[in-house]
């Protein structure tokens, strides 16, 4: 008769034994991996981060919006918008901080956008969010122009000492600003979530709207501030993309990220840790990919026969993994129970 | 009372209109320090409206709210909790995937800085939890928590932002006898500590039982203000509804037949996959009503839903007379001579943008004469529909109002003309008086023994204890998905229906041999 799972909080009864085990495992295999070809592993693990930026962020994303009872399908467009628009301020100012802060603020305008469609103007909350991907295909694709350049993207940072550390040095402590501050933002959104008065106020608001209201807590208010702080989220994953990952705009160039970042978010239970692992995994298909097609030749002999399939559909694995995960191992996952209903007094 | 009568709250002259209805029309009211004020009438009397602008959620269109002498202008839930205004909804107001701590805090957390401090806040509800001897565990989840325990929480939650005014609305609706008990302890207890209390409620007894005054609106008017002591619930139901009534139903003795509906082990899954229906075994014969008596929440929703073909059967066998019907469509089952008055009679009995008309005939539309072939008749199904709502009294204005726009009791009885005209052998009725006035209550349970002695069986789920034991000649009573207990009605008490409702072992249930050949007393180990 009760719902089994927890949403409300991470469930940290269960976790010991399973995680211990799936976490030494991969350690296992790393350190395998690791002794049999070094730099192919470093490789792997280091593009697994960097490709799991983006998702992790739209995910956060998602989650901020989601946890305070508002479905964010808009994020694949937000990312674009401001994945446009930073490049642009790249390419006008010159300066990667500004152009950083300014994918931020796009983010947090579209973020406004769909706050004021889905809250204020109780358009149906799907709708918006489509209304917003639309729109960023169209408007970027239009604006675009070829042949814009330059002085350089975000590049990695070193921390000293830790970054000598075999594996984990090259992996964890060698990266560019915007990878840093996703690692960092996972650990801030759990504690805002799960530890702190606003969060609080934002699970209830995503739970039971009502109940907050008559404890005098401003629903929408607080929907469109998470709603906007999920903005810029995904704001910054977009800004990853063109001012630290590839340095330039391309059409479309998000190519689905937001969904898989919503789809991640759905594998971690609404949580920025599960969200994390989700990403890892989508973020490992990707870095296999790409490597495997570098990596050619050098397979052993009894996995040679990768080399040989047609590169589309090693091409395709990272997008075969999330399917396979989300209908396969995800089990029951229970959104914020009032995800996606307008909230009106009575 | 030694208590010098001090006025804390007073409502003057107040009026608030909705679009078409006056909710509150000159209302006036006075509530004492100390005392339990009750607030009675029927729905739709205006009690809920009047109380929402005494908490901020709604706002009077003339008249004056006082809170101990002084006028005050409240427009918000903020405002009237910190002047001391603490209200427990109808509907509880709980994130049920929160524990009890972070929903008692909500709104008015205790903090370091930006982060949660739940440790001041635990010892605060243990202190309160003591004084009131509201005894819940600040760490345990609302959703595990029953109904009683749940407004306890409510109540604690109303006590930490320091209320000394407490509404109650509707409070008993979803407690068993027991646990009314308890409640009204605990209400005694605050009374006693100086709180005054509302307590809003359509049921007489329970307002006789604790209240020091009576006061009864009727059509958003206030008709009557009275003390327990004068009233008795005759006078009461009368003011109520504004005639007499008859509160006891006359029923002569019930000429059990044949089993009509029969049930093997059903088991039931919820929404959620958890088996809600653990194993139902039962007989109901033709010409008997059987009432499942049960807390809401049982397993009772899940279980008419699977007799009438709405839920799938995940295992075990139904069967209506004879023939076996688990799993068959709604309308298989239907047409075999199910009429079913279902629970929610917004969402499942009606079609609310539907006319009346149309709605009269949901259940046969397809066959002639209301259809030939794909053409539907509209004469035939006009009336069809002037037969019916004179037959059952549905007072609407043509048969061709939206149905929406009439008032519950009258919907309700579009169901009823529905259901009962086709004359089935088995009526399942659902909650079928829920929140409907007292002369529609009358008019549907006179109905449903017409149906009985015309030699019907029914089944009746109600979480109405009374309803149940004036009307049934047998009850079954449902805990956790489970028939705990099942005993002929003239030998149930009240008192022995709460326990089993509320779980307690059967061991007290006098276990009878089976004297007369349909009804024995049988009682059935529950857990395993």
């Amino acid at each position: 008769m009760q719902i089994t799972d927890t949403l409300a909080r991470p469930s940290v009864a269960r976790l010991p034994w399973v995680t211990i085990g799936v976490w030494g495992g991969l350690a296992i295999l790393v350190l395998v991996a690791y002794a049999r070809a070094p730099q192919a592993t470093t490789a792997v693990l280091t593009s697994t981060i960097r490709q799991s930026t983006p998702i992790i962020l739209g995910a956060l994303a998602g989650i901020m919006c989601e946890r305070s009872g508002v479905i964010n399908i808009g994020i694949e467009g937000m990312m674009l918008i401001a994945a446009f628009l930073g490049f642009m301020f790249n390419v006008w100012t010159g300066d990667l901080l500004l152009a950083t802060m300014g994918a931020l603020l796009v983010g947090a305008a579209v973020g406004a956008f769909h706050a004021l469609m889905s809250i204020t103007l109780k358009v149906d909350q799907i709708i918006a969010g489509t209304v917003i991907n639309i729109l960023a295909v169209g408007l970027t694709g239009y604006f675009y122009q070829q042949g814009l350049t330059t002085r350089g993207k975000l590049t990695p940072v070193s921390i000293p000492v830790l970054a000598d550390i075999p594996i984990i040095g090259p992996v964890f402590f060698s990266n560019p600003p915007i990878t840093y501050a996703s690692l960092v933002l996972i650990v801030v959104i759990h504690v805002l979530l799960f530890r702190t008065v606003w969060g609080l106020r934002t699970r209830a608001v995503g739970e039971h709207p009502a109940a907050a209201d008559t404890v005098g807590i401003a629903v929408n208010r607080v929907r469109y501030i998470n709603v906007i702080i999920g903005g810029m989220l995904a704001g910054l994953a977009g800004g990853f993309l063109t001012l630290e990952s590839v340095g330039s705009f391309e059409r479309n160039m998000t190519n689905g990220r937001g969904f898989v970042s919503l789809a991640v978010m759905i594998f971690g239970k609404w949580t920025p840790f599960g969200a994390w692992g989700g990403s890892l995994l989508f973020g490992f298909a990707n870095a296999l990919q790409s490597q495997i097609q570098f990596l050619k030749n050098q397979l052993p002999p009894w996995l040679a026969w990768i080399g040989d399939l047609p590169p589309q559909f090693i091409g395709m694995l990272p997008y075969v993994l999330t399917i396979a995960v989300l209908a396969g191992f995800v089990g029951r996952a229970r959104p914020p129970a009032a995800i996606g209903k307008v909230y009106e007094k009575e | 009372m030694t208590v010098e009568p001090e006025i804390v709250l007073e409502a003057r002259n107040i009026t608030k209109r909705f679009p078409g209805v006056v909710a509150n029309e000159n209302v006036s009211l006075k509530l004492y320090r100390g005392e339990v004020l009750a607030l009675l009438g029927e729905n739709g009397a205006g009690k809920t409206t009047l109380m929402n602008i005494l908490y901020g959620l709604y706002h009077q269109d003339s008249g004056e709210v006082l809170i101990r002498g002084e006028p005050v202008r409240i427009s918000s839930p903020s405002e009237s909790i910190k002047r001391g205004i603490g209200m427990v909804h109808q509907h509880f107001m709980l994130v049920p995937v929160f524990t009890v701590a972070e929903n008692i805090i909500l709104g008015a957390e205790t903090s370091k800085g930006p982060f949660l401090d739940l440790k001041v806040a635990r010892q605060r509800i243990r202190e309160l939890s003591r004084q009131y001897h509201l005894d819940v565990d600040p760490d345990a989840y609302v959703k595990d928590l029953s109904v009683g325990q749940q407004q306890r929480v409510e109540i604690i939650k109303a006590l930490y932002r320091n209320a000394d005014i407490l509404i109650l609305d509707e409070p008993t609706a979803v407690l068993t006898p027991q646990e009314t008990e308890e409640l009204f302890a605990i209400i005694r207890s605050l009374t006693a500590r100086g709180a005054s209390v509302i307590f809003i409620s359509h049921k007489l007894k329970e307002a006789l039982a604790i209240a020091d005054r009576i006061v009864v609106l009727r059509r958003g008017r206030v008709v009557g203000e009275t003390t327990p002591r004068e009233a008795t619930e005759r006078s009461l139901a009368e003011m109520m509804v504004g005639r007499s009534v008859m509160l006891e139903v006359e029923k002569g003795e019930a000429h059990p037949g044949a089993p009509v509906l029969t049930l093997e082990n059903v088991t039931v899954l919820d929404d959620r996959g958890q088996q809600v229906v653990n194993g139902v075994s039962l007989e109901v014969h033709a010409g008997e009503i059987l009432g499942i008596a049960g807390v809401q929440g049982n397993g009772q929703t899940e279980l008419v839903e699977a007799i009438t073909g709405l839920r799938p059967v995940h295992s075990g066998r139904v069967r209506i007379n004879g023939r076996d019907v688990t799993n068959a469509s709604p309308r298989r089952i239907s047409e075999i001579g199910c009429v079913h008055v279902p629970e929610d009679r917004q969402e499942d009995g009606l079609v609310l943008t539907y006319s009346v008309a149309d709605n009269l005939v949901l259940n046969i539309y397809y066959a002639p004469p209301f259809a030939h072939g794909v053409v539907r008749d509209d004469r035939a199904i006009l009336n069809h529909a002037n037969r019916l709502i004179e037959r059952y009294d549905v007072r609407t204005p043509s048969p061709l109002t939206l149905v929406s726009a009439l008032s519950g009791g009258n919907k309700q009885k579009v169901i009823i003309a529905r259901e009962l005209s086709r004359e089935g052998r088995l009526l399942i009725a659902a909650q079928p008086t829920r929140g409907i006035d007292v002369g529609s209550i009358e008019f549907i349970h006179q109905q449903i023994i017409a149906e009985r002695d015309r030699g019907a069986a029914v089944l009746l789920v109600s979480a109405e204890l009374d309803e149940i034991m004036a009307l049934s000649d047998r009850i079954a009573v449902m805990y956790h998905g489970r028939i705990v207990a099942t005993m002929p009605a003239a030998r149930a008490t009240r008192e022995e229906l709460g326990l089993l409702m509320a779980g307690a072992q059967p061991s007290n249930v006098v276990q009878e041999p089976a004297t007369d050949g349909h009804a024995p007393v049988s009682v059935q180990r529950r857990g395993v």
